[in-house]
């Protein structure tokens, strides 16, 4: 019966190709499978892609000179700025017409504040010029240069001209170059002055201080994965509800309660000096510096170290360390050529959750951190919410993000990703 | 049969309860918008603040109008999420309650409508316009002030000794006043006070300000004091490390500490010298409905009438922004004391307050903020 | 072998007892010692209490009373990776992160041996187990045959006299499991190693063993050769535990200590001649056992004045080298007989009523 099927395709029952309806079978399978995961997709799409696109476009997107003074940035293309001139009337002209129309629809005043992002000042000369701007008419009001320097010295400055100039471009890297640190300036990159330069150093004390939260997650965390994987089930069980516990309170209350207790009138200070073990003047200063945020944002983070640890740890069977002990080894050696060797995915894992977390960190932070215990994302928050400078905190974020995908990248390579588990 | 018979009932209840399902899913978003005619978003900061207003404005409001009022505490993020609101053309707020500064920087966005006081606005009982009710408290095309609120220090009476600070300059003296003070994290306020101990006149504190070495004079100054600061980032922050000993004086909203002094019976007491005035009030944003919009405009003119100002005095210790209010203010709803003595306008207590200038700010705040947190990283 | 006894006891149990919670014991009054070079299995069912007892010799449970003595020294307060004992564990535990070979080269490395004395034991070691090219790869990457021989290896590696297995075939499938089984017996035999194997399963322990330990209750119900255990149970326990058994319940009729035989009167009032084992008195009840391939019911076979028991036969199931055939006798309807598969041999039918006998000394009157 095989030696009909011998010639030709293979051909399924009904006589069609076997690998054309092996192909239609599939075709139905992924096409169930895609509706499946479609709600997932769509959301991941919506709240994930979009808005990281929509964050890397924003950190280098300038419509607004070249929207709101369409006209004038056409006539500064010809005006030489190191020829240390001002430019001619045919710019303040066309700025005039520009003006005329912005200050209609309201856009001047937000012009002027992005403007004033690369020079401090520029805000309130677009306010004050454009109530009188507004009332002028295009054709009876010629020539302006003058009027215009009469509105406001600053249109006789050669440096505004050339800052509307060198910020007329559609995409610009100034946000990237703000948020290392640098500026853009008409003569090119510069760094900021010193006094300005606060944006390198917090990215550094951001990853400085999220690798010591994350080394403190893992010592603190290894015993307790380890009791909780090795303690009878009753015992494990309260444990495990014990690290769990924090999640089910609010993050203020938790970092509220940091400093009732880290406080110089706190509760630890208080017990030390009843103690004797303090004087009353020699208190310890443990809030409001980078100890208060590293010991608030341990016991936030820990029990991120601690499930995956303890996941790794359950499947990890007592005779192992058994074996290595019959095998010769002490409780030292069979822990740490044994046992330890096979908990590294777990800490890998935590590594991870903890070190991400802890980077992208600002409440506590904020409400801790003082001075010195502050992160770079506090910045990011401070952009969005306080200065409205949201293409700098795009910057900032972009780099941060690829920061993290960079770390990830070398943990890959070095420990290997596939070395992770989370249970 | 029987059984018969039960199912056909049941599943005739079946039939009624998805039609009935089906109904109301289709009712829920006309059903919603008839109702969202009748109600209205205010946004404001919480706590002690948010219930004056709602003792004074919303519940007379709402017994007057039937309109429902739902209160949203974002007045602190209002610039940022009203943008984001604008760019995603979809504005859930009426009303918001926000500081001058920020109502200048949501004006020059086109984030919030121009409202003309002598228009939109009820005049004073005995006729004068609202433009010269509120005089120079309208800094803003965009902005009806409601109370004028000062930031000044408050100190422990316990721990200054016998000789009770009286100056502002006693923040900067460690040698009289030793312990820890805690002040905003932020450069207003505090340069313009370090300026003023460093010597400056008070006449020329944004004019040496505005310069490069008039902003290193005011941070060397503050530098004197750097490590005995607690800095600040919550109104309440300041009331509460007085209330536990932690510092010895801290700048903070007078409201705040007169509720630590009268209501919590700290020993705690207020330094009113170059307390500086600022202002809370409404702005409407852009993008409402024409309905919405209307009723907005409306709350607004019933909110900032001369009654309504002086009665919010009554819950919470902040100056009414109109001048006819002023005679109006009477005593605390619960305390019963004379609210008068607790204003920061009150003439002793504003016998030297500092202007503070909201066209600089809005000019300098990125420059100088930038110094100021690198400053304070060093 | 099985003659080295207590003379020159290598491994010793003394009065050796173990609770883990203070009021139940799980080993009861322990007394067991084992000769150098010997193989004795502790068989028994599970919570018999012959793991503890490993346990307790491996060092990872201690004795709650009693000694433990290894060549002669207590070693009751002796930590594990002092004793020097090899171990096979049950799942192998072999550490998923080293290389086969790292394994085995693990115990001579906390020996501080050096690099190229342990190469060459641990090629000696995986030479013996036929494992000499696996040295590179990960436990992961072998089969569960593989790895056993790895983890045996890696027991016997550092020279150990004394290696203790636990139930280290119960993972294997039936071919591997008995292959191992010989596998193992003749490296013991081979390296002249003392051995201490854990089992359930009776007939890894009787193909094994010099000596094996039947646990139950905490106690050893009996310690003696595969042979002696199977052919003379001391006890109904041993008897049903090892081998299949068929058993008859009774009265004991008439006891002749002197001849070492006794009759037993059945509960349906047949005369069957047993040897008492552990029955001493006139009346006293008592539960007969005898092995299926001792049942005879071919009449030329059975002693002329043997007593015989009527039965019929329910059942005959053909199963290669054996017939089975299950009877009803004395009102037991699984009375199972076992018959070689041979030229000569009747198969018996279902329905047929016939007369089976037995020798006096295959029938044992035990406890009941």
């Amino acid at each position: 019966m095989s030696d009909t099927a011998q010639s030709g395709p293979v051909l399924a029952a009904d006589g069609t190709p076997l690998k054309k309806s092996l192909a239609r079978a599939l075709r139905l399978q992924k096409t169930r499978a895609l509706l499946l995961i479609a709600p997932l997709l769509l959301f991941v799409l919506v709240s994930f892609i979009v808005p990281i696109g929509q964050m890397l476009w924003r950190s280098v997107e300038n419509d607004i000179v070249s929207d709101t003074l369409p006209l004038t940035v056409q006539a500064l293309k010809t005006w030489d700025a190191s020829a240390g001139e001002l430019p001619d009337e045919a710019v303040y002209a066309a700025f005039a017409r520009d003006m005329i129309v912005a200050v209609k629809a309201k856009e001047h005043t937000k012009l002027g504040t992005r403007l004033n992002y690369e020079q401090t000042g520029i805000s309130s000369m677009f306010r004050q010029s454009g109530r009188k701007v507004g009332k002028w008419d295009p054709v009876a009001d010629a020539p302006f240069k003058q009027k215009l320097i009469d509105v406001h010295d600053g249109w006789g400055d050669i440096n505004t001209w050339r800052v509307i100039q060198t910020h007329a471009r559609k995409v610009t890297p100034g946000y990237f170059l703000n948020a290392i640190d640098m500026r853009l300036t008409p003569d090119g990159a510069t760094t900021q002055p010193e006094d300005k330069r606060i944006l390198i150093k917090l990215f550094g004390r951001t990853l400085f201080m999220s690798l010591i939260i994350m080394g403190s997650c893992i010592l603190l965390g290894y015993p307790i994965a380890w009791l909780l994987a090795n303690l009878p089930m009753r015992q494990a069980n309260i444990l495990l509800i014990l690290v769990l516990l924090p999640f089910w309170t609010s993050l203020l209350v938790r970092t509220s309660a940091w400093k009732v207790l880290l406080q110089s009138q706190g509760v630890i200070n208080e017990i030390l000096v009843w103690l004797g073990l303090i004087t009353d003047e020699g208190r310890l200063v443990m809030i409001n510096n980078q100890f208060g945020t590293i010991v608030a944002m341990t016991h936030i983070l820990l029990p991120f170290m601690i499930l995956p640890m303890y996941s790794v740890m359950q499947t990890i069977p007592q005779t192992y360390l058994r074996a290595a002990k019959s095998l010769g080894a002490t409780n030292w050696t069979a822990f740490w050529r044994v046992y330890f060797p096979q908990t590294v995915p777990g800490i890998g894992a935590g590594s991870i959750l903890v070190f991400i977390l802890s980077i992208g960190y600002y409440i506590t932070p904020e409400i801790v951190g003082g001075t010195k215990g502050v992160f770079i994302s506090n910045r990011i928050a401070y952009h969005i919410s306080s200065s409205l400078n949201w293409g700098l905190a795009a910057a900032l974020g972009t780099i941060l993000l690829a920061v993290v995908l960079l770390l990830y990248w070398c943990y890959d390579k070095i420990v290997g990703i596939d070395n992770v588990k989370l249970g | 049969m029987r059984v018969n018979e039960n199912m056909e009932s049941t599943n005739m209840k079946m039939k009624t309860i998805l039609l009935t399902t089906a109904a109301a899913m289709i009712a829920a978003p006309a059903f919603a918008a008839s109702h969202m005619a009748n109600e209205m978003t205010i946004v404001s900061w919480g706590g002690a603040y948010s219930k004056s207003q709602l003792l004074a404005y919303d519940e007379p409001y709402s017994e007057m109008t039937g309109t429902t009022i739902i209160h949203d505490d974002s007045s602190a993020e209002a610039v940022a999420k009203l943008r984001a609101m604008n760019e995603a053309g979809n504005v859930t707020w009426d009303v918001v309650d926000v500081v001058a500064a920020d109502a200048i920087r949501l004006c020059d966005e086109g984030l919030a409508l121009v409202i003309d006081p002598d228009k939109d606005l009820a005049p004073a009982p005995d006729g004068t316009p609202a433009s010269e009710d509120f005089g120079d408290l309208l800094v803003s095309e965009c902005y009806i002030p409601q109370i004028v609120y000062s930031t000044t220090f408050g100190y422990r009476t316990d721990m200054v000794g016998d000789t009770p600070p009286t100056d502002i300059c006693a923040v900067f003296d460690l040698e009289a006043y030793p312990g820890k003070r805690s002040l905003e994290k932020r450069p207003i306020n505090n340069m313009e006070w370090a300026l003023l101990c460093d010597g400056v006149a008070k006449g020329d504190v944004y004019d040496v300000l505005a310069t490069p070495e008039g902003q290193d004079k005011a941070l060397a100054k503050l530098d004197t004091i750097k490590d005995q600061v607690i800095w600040w980032n919550a109104g309440a922050d300041t009331p509460q490390l007085l209330a536990d000993g932690e510092v010895v004086m801290g700048s903070t909203y007078n409201g705040r500490l007169f509720s630590v002094i009268e209501e919590q019976d700290q020993p705690v007491a207020m330094l009113w010298d170059a307390q500086v005035f600022d202002l809370d009030g409404w702005i409407i944003p852009a993008g409402l409905s024409p309905e919405r919009e209307a009723r907005a405009r409306d709350y607004v003119r019933f909110a900032t009438d001369t009654q309504r100002l002086a009665d919010q005095a009554k819950y919470i210790s902040y100056g009414p922004a109109r001048m006819s209010s002023a005679p109006l203010v009477g005593k605390h709803a619960e305390l019963g004391i004379d609210m008068a003595p607790h204003m920061p306008t009150d003439p002793n207590n504003a016998k030297n307050t500092f202007l503070y200038n909201y066209e600089f700010w809005a000019d300098y705040r990125d420059d100088i903020d930038a110094k100021f947190q690198a400053w304070l990283a060093q | 072998m099985a003659s080295t006894k207590t003379d020159d006891a290598f491994v010793e149990f003394d009065r050796v007892q173990k609770s883990y919670d203070g009021e139940t014991l799980v080993v009861k009054d322990l007394n067991l010692s084992i000769g150098r070079g010997e193989f004795l299995t502790m068989l028994g069912p599970s919570g018999s209490g012959k793991t503890t007892c490993l346990m307790m010799l491996a060092g990872f449970e201690t004795a709650t009373h009693g000694d433990i003595r290894l060549g002669g020294t207590e070693i009751n307060n002796i930590p594990p990776h002092k004793r020097g004992i090899g171990m096979v564990f049950q799942n192998y535990a072999l550490f998923p992160h080293m290389t086969v070979a790292e394994n085995l080269s693990f115990p001579l490395e906390v020996r501080k041996m050096g690099k190229s004395e342990r190469e060459a034991k641990v090629q000696r070691a995986l030479d013996m187990v036929q494992m000499g090219d696996f040295g590179g790869r990960r436990p992961a990457q072998l089969s569960g045959g593989q790895q056993q021989r790895i983890a045996l290896a890696r027991a016997l590696v550092f020279e150990a006299e004394l290696v203790l297995m636990d139930e280290p075939l119960g993972a294997l499938d039936k071919q591997l499991r008995e292959h191992m089984q010989f596998e193992i017996k003749h490296i013991a035999d081979n390296l002249g190693i003392t051995v201490v194997y854990v089992t359930h399963d009776q007939t890894e322990a009787l193909t094994m063993s010099d000596r094996v330990a039947v646990f139950e209750d905490g106690r050893i119900q009996q310690l003696d050769p595969p042979d002696t255990l199977y052919e003379q149970p001391k006890n109904s326990f041993v008897a049903q535990f090892i081998g299949e058994n068929n058993t008859l319940m009774g009265k004991v009729e008439k006891i002749d200590n002197a001849a070492n035989t006794a009759e037993v009167r059945l509960d349906d009032g047949s005369l069957i001649d047993t040897i008492p084992v552990n029955v001493s008195e006139v009346g006293e009840r008592t539960l007969v056992s005898i092995r299926p391939e001792r049942v005879e019911f071919n009449k030329d076979r059975l002693h002329a004045d043997a007593h015989t028991l009527k039965a019929e036969v329910l059942e005959f199931i053909y199963m290669g080298d054996i017939y089975r055939t299950r009877l009803r006798v004395a009102g037991n309807e699984n009375f199972i007989v076992k018959t070689r598969n041979a030229p000569d041999q009747r198969r018996l039918k279902a329905g047929e009523i016939l007369d089976i006998g037995w020798r006096p000394q295959d029938c044992r009157a035990l406890d009941a």
